[in-house]
């Protein structure tokens, strides 16, 4: 508590943690390469360097605000040196912004024209490395890295996973796996969360929009899409809308107009995913056997059980993802050939997820050993064909989905946040349907973003007890706590991103705490507007057990043993 | 891959400073004091048994100057470039010795794996500047001269 | 045996000082670094063996102590004069002892007591027989240094002979822990590892912490290029600083305490694993320590080569296994240092302070030194001096006094020019600078620092832009690369003065080093950073004409700057043998035999063959 003087201007602090924290909220953004509230601070960009009165400089993001501070945030020196630093950045980069796809949202650029950095005087001496394309997710261009270190501390810290490091020193230091591997030679589980936090273009999403036009302009194609629930609440903004803002309406409407033959709701096939596994659970529960049962929906958290903790592998849901459950349904239905009409079908997934493009192409979640999504892109790539496509997405009129797997529950549509699957479950566990026993399970303890969250909630005779998960760092603390015997949870949810799929790997960057807290609400809003809450209530889902899926529930929606 | 010897120097290795985090720097230095290199093998087999992340061992490893995955030569010459030596003309004694045995900077070890040339920050001792050592004996008031006899004198023992 | 009260220690001090006094022959030989180099241990094998059976000498290394070789060390700072070899009780002080001279001083010396005089140090006519006598060392306070040279340092009782220990009994017995702090506070010691932070007041720091484990961290990691003075203390006199940190960690209420060795120092880390040793066996470090109810215990990690990791957070992560960068401040190493937990970490010398202090008072160390720098200071003193080494003088002593009165002068009677204090963070003093008191806060005012006490002398021959050059080049080697203006800022300074020695030089360069230079020192993450460019600054500020010679004439007017360099050849020595134009690689010299040759500079790529291959001495270069 106290007050600081920032530019001669008198600021109230509170809690902050930092003085950068208490400039941000005097409204002055000050440059930061290297700062993420989520994760340690590094310090290692100095942009975010201010004076105090006596002329000492230190970096904002790492001092503690005292009472009576008096700091100044654009002297002059600083600027010069502010302006420096970004050049010496430039001059070690390949600064090929005009084929960079991070263009447009890279922070080093926007650094570079908000410094005023016209000319680099510095040769770039860096040796040229090789790109990293073995991911199905990611691509790593070491050409572009600044050595911010926010993929390592992001992958570390938050993941658990560990698997970028900084090697060497220097400006022999670089950032890659152990013994430069290739990145799919790791245990990365995909998550993308690398790419979120990188400021640049040095780790970026592997992109299959060409694939996507390339079936767009096919006649012979059906191009089939599916819209993950996440996605709604991160497109708008790019296109000047209120940040958080569900627009599924004019995803649709926007598809349309691309030449998609349907577009449908991720939602629909949540809701499958809903009833199988709480069927999953009830018969786990009966026979007191492979529990907990771990959520499966998240293909990055799956890969980590399959790593990290083998012996849990059996624990796992057999349920297909929403994807790989939709994905599967539509091949089905056009396997039909009374459906077909003489044309072959490409399921097209966009997905707030890079962790997805793996999934798509895992064998186990093929059915009769062909792979049922075809192409998976992310937000971010769908806002690229958007943009590439011209559309004046803001001013669409909202569509609704295609029919016959257009409709979803709310169920369905939290799953894009943590504690979504839970609920979902939850509500779909629960006879009644009035909404004071809905909002019940809300309150239960469900929702809120922190990172790992316990339930315990009344089932028939017996207390559930669930635990939800968001982040994997936070996740291998569970498992740990499951393997030493410290946890008895009956089911564990667990997205790998912090707060659900609403801060996927393909979901727009630069997404600060107001953006997050926006779409998490969006989501919930959405929710709220549905005339459908629970999954069982979904009319289509029903009908589609009593018709393609009749004999078929374990082909079609459960994955075959790994 | 590696004999199974190896490992078994390294278990015992890992045994005497413990399995935590905290002992791969010293296991590390044990093992290239045994090797004079630093397999990466054994590297990652030793991440594994302290339990940390293969990324982070490597990196700690290629951190530190010490740490070489490149096995050395039979004579390992460091060459003093600290200020004393420095002003007391070590540049030439390490340009004669890169020339005489067809090193650089950037390759530090002859084929023949005989010699390996590096160059050290001060020995302390700088009274008798300009110095280098060879397999850590300290050979004092060095001169281009006598570092070409001293390495035709170790080329002669070790031939 | 073991020593678990105050008592006993009194009686083995008593019982060791009686075995000393009885030998009738002490043969001190030097094993520092420095004369281990120059074939000390030879000297001692030889001694060893001749003097073994014989009957009514004792002689000092014939102890049951496990030796590593040669009992003596503590390097005197005279290494240029090793092996060196004193002889007690009649304190004679040999030089440059070699192995054949060993049969002479046996007979003449440990058997009759007379003297070789050949092997005394002697300047002109001048012979000097005792150590005392040899100006570099009679010119010194040894405070610090004070056992270096005169005890067995691997011997803990002749420490204990020598005093150790009793500030660790009175601290233990007779203080408090707070009385301790008081007295270290009091005394005005203040850091020697660069920054001269009051240490009583980091103790204090400490120890009000909320947190209730702590330790005690010795920074050995000594990596300025031409500094050995912390090195020779581990080597010398490992237990004073053992004995430092056990008081520190009796001050501060911390039982673990580690000692960061670098990693070029093997001699250092023997002794003090040694040391550590012997101490535990008597119960002077351990558990109880003198029988009280004080616990503590000592850790040695040996660096890796990363000369960052002097830098206090950077060390501390290397000990807990991390890659040795340094992290942001707050929170401080006093609140959050080793594993997240308050830590004292000083600097060698500055715990060797600390018994001293502890025993005879803080107003005793107030007599030495400045008002705001008290004690001595160690420092190595290198470069165009007629004797380099190690030396220890009051805070406060002028440069003047430093180089004439101790280094006795520039060598080969050249010129001083300027003087680099403060290794590769430093800066340069020049010749109105030379009776300036050297402490913490006068250094600092002329742009330098007073560092750990390296001390390179300068004469004309020396060109300050290769200087530069050659820290700079340091820095950016060693830079741990975390943040952009130390990564890439010292790269691109060192690029500039590269360009500058290699003639190729603009003067815009200037500018721009300059530009360079202040951002780094302002925004770098870590004092490596923060202080790399202040060689720049200072010898931009006080040699810039240099460095515009280096660029507009492309002269180098020291002929240090090789590519500057001009071949010429002298037509009145010329005989016209052609053997500089066969040994010219690149054909540049033409000329006609038995005529003069003559050498085209713009051929020429300024390797020297032909200087080396002239038996007239015709080639010679011009600035
Ligand atoms: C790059 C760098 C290198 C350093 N190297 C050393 C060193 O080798 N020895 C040392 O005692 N202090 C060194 N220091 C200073 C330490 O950070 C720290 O201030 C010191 O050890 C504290 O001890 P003192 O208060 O007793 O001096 C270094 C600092 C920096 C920034
Ligand atoms: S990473 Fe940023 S600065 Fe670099 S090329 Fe891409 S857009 Fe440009
Ligand atoms: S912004 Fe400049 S560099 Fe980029 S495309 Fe346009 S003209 Fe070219
Ligand atoms: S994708 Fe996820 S697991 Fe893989 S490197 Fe990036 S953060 Fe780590
Ligand atoms: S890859 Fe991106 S996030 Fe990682 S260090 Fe490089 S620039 Fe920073
Ligand atoms: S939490 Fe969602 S976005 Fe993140 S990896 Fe899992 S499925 Fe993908
Ligand atoms: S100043 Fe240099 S050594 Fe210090 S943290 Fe920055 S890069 Fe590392
Ligand atoms: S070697 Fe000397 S003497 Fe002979 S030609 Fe050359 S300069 Fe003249
Ligand atoms: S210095 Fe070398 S290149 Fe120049 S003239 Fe002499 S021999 Fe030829
Ligand atoms: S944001 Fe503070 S140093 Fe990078
Ligand atoms: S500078 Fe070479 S030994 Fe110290
Ligand atoms: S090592 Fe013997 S005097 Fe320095």
């Amino acid at each position: 508590m106290g007050y600081m003087t920032i530019d001669g201007r008198k600021v109230e602090f509170t809690d902050e943690k930092n003085v950068l924290s208490v400039i941000r909220k005097a409204g002055i953004s000050l440059p930061t390469l290297c700062y993420h509230s989520e994760v340690s601070t590094f310090g290692a960009c100095r942009l975010c360097t201010v004076e105090d009165d006596r002329g000492r400089t230190f970096a904002s993001c790492s001092e503690e605000p005292r009472d009576g501070m008096v700091i100044y945030t654009n002297s002059g020196r600083i600027k010069k040196y502010r302006k420096l630093i970004v050049e010496l950045l430039l001059a070690a980069h390949c600064r090929d912004c005009t084929t960079c796809v991070k263009s447009g949202e890279c922070i080093l650029q926007e650094l570079a024209h908000r410094m005023g950095v016209v000319d680099v005087r510095f040769k770039n001496t860096r040796e040229i490395r090789p790109i990293d394309d073995s991911s199905p997710s990611i691509i790593r261009d070491p050409n572009k890295c600044i050595l911010c270190g926010d993929c390592v501390r992001a992958c570390e810290e938050i993941q658990g996973i560990g698997a970028l490091g900084f090697a060497f020193r220097g400006t022999d230091a670089t950032v890659m796996p152990a013994f430069n591997k290739k990145i799919a030679e790791t245990d990365c589980v995909n998550c993308g969360q690398c790419r979120v936090y990188c400021p640049t273009g040095a780790i970026t999403i592997r992109t299959h929009v060409d694939e996507v036009w390339d079936a767009l302009a096919d006649p012979d194609v059906r191009v089939v899409a599916q819209v993950a629930p996440a996605v709604r609440v991160a497109v708008g903004e790019a296109f000047g809308m209120k940040k958080g803002m569900s627009v599924m309406g004019k995803i649709a409407a926007v598809l349309h107009r691309m030449g998609f033959d349907e577009v449908y709701d991720t939602t629909f096939s949540a809701d499958l995913t809903v009833m199988e596994e709480s069927e999953e659970l009830l018969e786990r529960l009966r026979r007191k056997e492979d529990l907990p049962l771990l959520t499966s929906c998240c293909p990055a958290w799956v890969k980590f059980v399959h790593d990290q903790y083998p012996e849990y592998v059996h624990n796992i849901s057999t349920c297909r993802s929403p994807q790989g459950m939709f994905s599967a349904v539509i091949k089905e239905y056009y396997r039909d050939p009374r459906n077909t009409g003489g044309k072959k079908t490409v399921v097209v997934s966009i997905m707030p997820c890079t962790a997805k493009k793996m999934e798509a192409v895992r064998p186990n979640s093929f059915t009769k050993g062909k792979q049922d999504t075809d192409i998976v892109i992310t937000t971010t790539e769908l806002i690229r064909m958007i943009r590439n496509y011209g559309i004046e997405f803001s001013t669409l009129d909202p569509e609704a989905c295609d029919m016959p797997f257009g409709m979803g529950s709310g169920g369905g549509v939290i799953f894009g946040v943590t504690g979504g699957v839970t609920e979902a479950v939850l509500r779909r566990l629960t006879p009644v349907h009035e909404k004071a026993a809905l909002d019940a399970i809300a309150e239960c303890g469900v929702r809120g973003d922190e990172g790992i969250k316990e339930v315990t909630v009344p089932y028939e005779d017996m207390e559930l007890k669930i635990c939800i998960v968001s982040g994997l760092a936070n996740a291998r603390k569970v498992m740990e706590k499951v393997k030493n015997g410290e946890a008895d949870y009956h089911l564990i949810e667990v997205m790998a991103c912090r707060r659900g799929c609403i801060m996927g790997g393909g979901q727009p960057t630069r997404a600060g705490d107001r953006t997050k807290e926006a779409r998490t609400k969006g989501l919930y809003n959405a929710d709220n507007n549905m005339i459908l809450k629970k999954s069982d209530e979904n009319p289509l889902v029903l009908s589609l057990y009593d018709g393609l899926l009749k004999g078929k529930t374990h082909e079609l929606l459960h994955n075959k043993e790994s | 891959m590696l004999d199974q010897s190896y490992y078994d120097k390294v278990d015992e290795i890992i045994k005497h400073y413990g399995r935590k985090a905290s002992s791969l720097i010293p296991i590390m230095q044990d093992i290239q004091g045994e090797y004079r290199y630093l397999p990466g093998e054994l590297l990652t087999y030793v991440a594994k048994e302290i339990g940390i992340r293969e990324a982070k061992a490597y990196s700690v490893a290629t951190f530190y100057e010490n740490f070489s995955f490149e096995p050395k030569g039979k004579y390992v010459i460091k060459v003093c470039d600290g200020t004393a030596c420095h002003v007391r003309k070590s540049a030439p004694i390490l340009e004669a010795i890169f020339k005489e045995l067809g090193l650089s900077p950037k390759k530090h070890t002859t084929d023949d794996m005989m010699f390996t040339v590096e160059t050290v920050s001060c020995l302390g001792a700088c009274g008798l500047a300009p110095t280098m050592t060879v397999n850590d004996e300290v050979h004092p008031v060095m001169t281009p001269e006598k570092a070409l006899a001293l390495i035709n004198a170790l080329k002669g023992e070790g031939a | 045996m073991i020593i678990d009260n105050r008592e006993k220690l009194e009686e083995k001090r008593v019982s060791a000082r009686e075995e000393i006094a009885s030998y009738q022959c002490r043969i001190l030989i030097c094993a520092g670094t420095g004369c281990v180099a120059t074939g000390s241990q030879k000297i001692y094998d030889t001694m060893v063996e001749m003097c073994k059976g014989l009957e009514n000498v004792s002689v000092e290394f014939q102890k049951e102590v496990p030796h590593l070789g040669v009992v003596k060390t503590g390097c005197q700072g005279v290494c240029e004069l090793g092996p060196l070899m004193r002889i007690e009780p009649y304190h004679f002080q040999y030089v440059k002892v070699q192995q054949e001279d060993c049969r002479e001083i046996f007979e003449k010396t440990v058997l009759n007591g007379d003297p070789v005089e050949r092997l005394f140090y002697s300047k002109g006519k001048e012979i000097f027989a005792r150590p005392e006598e040899i100006p570099f060392i009679a010119k010194q306070t040894r405070v610090v240094l004070e056992n270096c040279g005169s005890i067995d340092s691997e011997n803990i009782d002749e420490y204990i002979a020598a005093g150790g220990f009793s500030a660790l009994a009175k601290a233990l017995f007779d203080m408090t822990p707070n009385e301790v702090i008081e007295e270290v506070d009091r005394s005005g010691l203040r850091g020697r590892g660069g920054g001269g932070y009051p240490t009583g007041r980091k103790w204090k720091q400490v120890a009000r912490q909320a947190e209730k484990e702590r330790y005690v961290v010795c920074n050995g990691d000594e990596g300025d290029p031409g500094a050995f003075m912390d090195g020779s203390v581990m080597e010398g006199d490992p237990f004073k600083m053992i004995e430092g940190m056990t008081i520190a960690g009796y001050a501060v209420a911390s039982s673990e305490g580690y000692i960061y060795v670098r990693a070029e120092y093997p001699m250092s880390v023997a002794r003090l694993r040694n040391a550590i040793a012997q101490a535990e066996e008597h119960h002077l470090l351990g558990d109880n320590i003198l029988g009280s109810d004080f616990s503590f215990h000592l850790h040695i990690n040996r660096g890796a080569g990363a000369f960052v990791c002097g830098e206090g957070s950077a060390l501390t992560a290397s000990i807990e296994g991390n890659r040795g960068m340094p992290r942001v401040k707050p929170p401080r190493t006093v609140e959050k240092g080793l594993w997240e937990k308050p830590t004292v970490l000083n600097n060698v010398e500055t715990f060797a302070n600390v018994p001293n202090i502890v025993l005879k008072g803080a107003e005793w160390f107030r007599t030495i030194g400045t008002e705001g720098s008290p004690g001595t200071k160690t420092f190595s003193i290198t470069g165009a001096i007629e004797n380099t080494g190690l030396i220890e003088v009051p805070m406060g002593t002028s440069l003047r006094d430093i180089i004439y009165e101790i280094g006795g002068g520039i060598k080969g009677n050249g010129e001083f020019k300027a003087v680099q204090i403060g290794g590769p963070s430093g800066g340069c003093l020049i010749t109105p600078h030379l009776d300036i008191g050297l402490d913490f806060d006068s250094v600092k005012k002329y742009n330098a620092i007073m560092g750990s006490g390296g001390l390179v002398v300068m004469d004309e021959h020396t060109c300050m832009v290769e200087v530069a050059r050659f820290f700079m080049s340091f820095t950016q080697r060693e830079s741990c690369g975390k943040c952009v203006p130390c990564r890439e800022g010292t790269k691109r300074m060192l690029e500039i003065l590269e360009r500058i020695v290699a003639g190729e030089g603009r003067l815009e360069d200037l500018d721009q080093l300059e530009e360079l230079a202040e951002m780094v020192k302002s925004m770098a993450l870590c004092g490596l950073g923060k202080s790399a460019p202040l060689p720049v600054l200072s010898t931009l500020k006080t040699f810039r004409d240099e460095y515009v010679e280096h660029i507009v004439e492309k002269k180098c007017a020291s002929k240090t700057c090789q590519a500057l360099r001009q071949y010429k050849i002298n037509p009145e020595f010329c005989k016209g043998c052609s053997k500089c134009a066969k040994n010219c690689p690149v054909g540049a010299i033409t000329g006609k035999l038995k005529e003069k040759y003559t050498i085209n500079n713009e051929l020429c790529i300024k390797c020297g063959a032909c200087k080396d291959n002239c038996a007239f001495n015709a080639v010679y270069v011009e600035a």
